[in-house]
């Protein structure tokens, strides 16, 4: 009998409440890269290029005692997004930190050239990487180099490029690189975006500089927040499949122009930036310059309440296009 | 005697009488600190054939009970494994094998087979 009424009770609430959204109550942070891709392409969508059973491996690993991956740590692809054909890339943090190895760029740029020929609605990469793949040095150097030309290049011909990010490792060194370069940056709160990551600051200028065991410090200054009040992540969301959905359906089809006038604005933006910037190099200062009210509250703040905080600054790089 | 480099290659070949139906190559796991990657593939193999780089040297003889009680358990035929290892405990192992198996379908007549054993 109550297995009945909580049926009755589901249904009424079927009948009340749209059902719930494509990957929602599913970390994004928490997923494989393959899950990942799985749950945020619309369903069964994913048609991958050059899968595992291809075994296109890195031929560099074996010989340093460190087993390949079959896919070389990224699924490429295509597949659709809310019904819109774009194409896909998901890199996997959990090998080699998603390091960008020679194939494994290799596959991104392949990816990232063919859009250039079929012209999808947008590329989607789901970003999750230490940078280059060390272990390859310059062959991985070369590979991440290629990656943003290929990046640039679809940007001139007017595909949108957007970066997701969320992972626990974050996107930092070649890949921060990259996924600046992007047209747009769509962050969860949890995610990171950086050029150097804490260590590499750490090894370079001493504890005193930056502190890498200092988890609140290292999102303080590399997390989605920070990215987002600063206007360098076009949009901050919650660690949820469904809602990196919907922030990419919103940007899908917003490309950002890239030509000298526009980067001359960002230069200036960025000038007068690093010029506002208090003294201490910390971020609170930092956000309370920019004008967000009460900012040393920000830590403690979810996606929600921060979106509505940030100011409608012309500092914002990004988010006002 | 030269010094270990590099990972360990191994390869079993398991007899075998359970032939799924065909199916799509998938992949399970990661390849990460204690983890593992398995391709689970048709193969045209009488039995089951295992192949396996590990950085882990050294264990070949664990590897073939763990390999072996898992082909104990699901007697194989056709189809291949290849996985890329890294540290993985048998435990680890055994799970990532059973949850590519768990992608498998099978006729009628060798599921009712496998469920009566």
């Amino acid at each position: 009998m109550n297995a009945m009424n909580a049926m009755n009770d589901m249904n009424a609430m079927n009948a009340e409440n749209t059902p719930p959204a494509r990957g929602q109550g599913l970390s994004w942070a928490e997923c494989s890269a393959r899950e990942r891709l799985a749950a945020f392409v619309d369903e069964g969508s994913f048609h991958e290029w050059l899968p595992p059973a291809a075994r296109l491996s890195s031929p560099h690993l074996a010989l340093l005692g460190v087993p390949a991956a079959f896919d070389d740590g990224v699924a490429i692809g295509r597949a659709t997004l809310g019904g819109h054909a774009v194409f896909v890339a998901a890199q996997e943090g959990e090998f080699m930190g998603g390091g960008v190895g020679e194939v494994h760029g290799a596959k991104l740029t392949g990816l990232l050239q063919r859009a250039l020929r079929d012209r999808p609605a947008a590329v989607l990469l789901l970003a999750e990487s230490g940078g280059v793949r060390l272990h390859e040095a310059n062959a991985g150097l070369i590979a991440v180099s290629e990656v943003m030309r290929a990046v640039l290049a679809l940007r001139v011909a007017g595909i949108p490029v957007l970066a997701l990010i969320g992972g626990a490792n974050g996107c930092f060194g070649g890949m921060g690189i990259v996924a600046a370069c992007c047209d747009r940056v769509i962050l969860s709160d949890i995610g990171r975006h950086a050029m150097s990551g804490p260590e590499v600051i750490e090894a370079s200028h001493g504890v005193d500089e930056f502190d890498a065991r200092d988890r609140a410090l290292v999102w303080r200054t590399t997390g989605g927040k920070h990215r987002w009040l600063c206007g360098d992540a076009t949009a901050l969301v919650e660690d949820d499949v469904a809602a990196f959905r919907a922030a990419a359906l919103h940007w899908l089809a917003a490309p950002r122009a890239l030509d000298l006038a526009t980067l001359e604005v960002e230069h200036a933006l960025l000038a007068d930036r690093l010029q506002r910037c208090p003294p201490g190099a910390e971020a609170p200062p930092l956000w309370a310059a920019l004008g967000v009210p009460d900012a040393a509250r920000v830590p403690d703040l979810d996606a929600d309440e921060l979106r509505q905080r940030r100011p409608a600054l012309d500092l914002i790089r990004q988010g006002g296009f | 005697m030269t010094p270990a480099v590099g990972t360990e290659t191994l390869q079993f070949d398991f007899p075998g009488e359970r032939r799924p139906l065909p199916f799509e190559p998938v992949l399970v796991g990661v390849v990460g600190s204690g983890n593992l990657e398995i391709l689970i593939e048709p193969a045209e193999t009488a039995g089951c054939r295992i192949t396996l780089d590990t950085s882990a040297r050294g264990f070949g003889a664990i590897w073939a009970a763990v390999l072996g009680d898992f082909q104990q358990r699901h007697r194989l035929a056709g189809v291949a494994l290849a996985m890329n290892d890294m540290g993985a405990t048998p435990a680890v192992v055994s799970l990532r094998l059973d949850q590519a198996v768990a992608h498998l379908r099978w006729p009628a007549a060798a599921a009712a087979v496998g469920e009566g054993e």
